[in-house]
């Protein structure tokens, strides 16, 4: 076992990375992944785009604008929904990782992951979307 | 499919490189949890991107060293935890010599973004 987990390998192609297996463990585990991925992507775009506060300020000037326009929103609504559900349920996974015993509590754990993503979330896209329609007036 | 999840990614048996980057993984995440929150929050909440620009962030926040070491270290932890976790999404999908590659395309790519970011938080004068 040089490399790799100890888990059997995924199954191959496009209907076994989706195939459903049953069970929240399941669901959270795949937006994890995605969600993971997502903002992976952000921060090499993020980490390019600072760098030209230096680099050109006027190009990043032009991309706050892009940024701060309707679909710039949009975009940063679901950039914000991805880092909110992969930090909450990151934090499930650490709690049941770190603390083997909690595992018994997952299911409510996985509940409190929920509530608080819709809680916090929702307000939170308000915020970010409430320009576009306060623009358009 | 009853009884309680097993961890996708179990805690590695041995001690050595496998358990480190496991154990990386969570402690960053609970750091970025506090740190990647707050700065969204700072950047779409407290201020909206329709405020900021190259010269806010050169005047104002950045105008702060300790605002620069925080951002700073931000980026290590980033860097840190999201190539880990894309390092695990490699070994999970691609096998043999293509995962060797893209491997190591993914480790030039990280430090090409420490040293893209680095520059920057270096490099822009304080006023």
């Amino acid at each position: 076992m040089a490399r790799g987990s100890t888990l059997p390998a995924p199954r191959r192609g496009l209907r076994g990375a989706i195939a459903y297996r049953g069970g929240e463990g399941m669901l959270a585990w795949a937006f994890h992944r995605v969600s993971g991925i997502a903002v992976w992507a952000f921060v090499i775009l993020h980490v390019i785009d600072i760098y030209l506060v230096g680099g050109n300020p006027a190009a990043y000037n032009e991309l706050l604008k892009i940024y701060s326009s309707p679909a710039g929103r949009v975009m940063e609504t679901l950039l914000g929904a991805a880092l909110f559900y992969h930090a909450l349920n990151g934090m499930r996974i650490v709690v049941m990782d770190l603390w083997p015993a909690l595992t018994a509590y997952h299911r409510q754990l996985w509940r409190i992951v929920w509530i608080t993503f819709f809680a916090l979330g929702l307000p939170g896209a308000y915020i970010i979307l409430k320009p576009i329609w306060e623009m358009a007036k | 499919m009853s009884g309680a999840p097993r961890s996708r990614q179990p805690r590695p048996a041995r001690r050595g490189r496998e358990l480190t980057f496991w154990l990386l993984t969570r402690y960053s995440a609970v750091a970025l949890f506090v740190l990647a929150l707050a700065h969204f929050s700072m950047t779409h909440f407290v201020y909206d991107p329709a405020n900021q620009s190259a010269e806010w962030i050169t005047q104002m926040r950045w105008n702060s060293l300790a605002l620069r070491l925080l951002d700073w270290s931000m980026l290590f932890i980033v860097l840190v935890h999201s190539f880990l976790g894309m390092r695990t999404v490699v070994k999970d999908y691609l096998k043999g010599t293509v995962q060797d590659i893209v491997l190591t395309l993914l480790w030039i790519l990280a430090a090409a973004l420490v040293v893209l970011g680095s520059n920057v938080v270096l490099t822009l004068p304080l006023k």
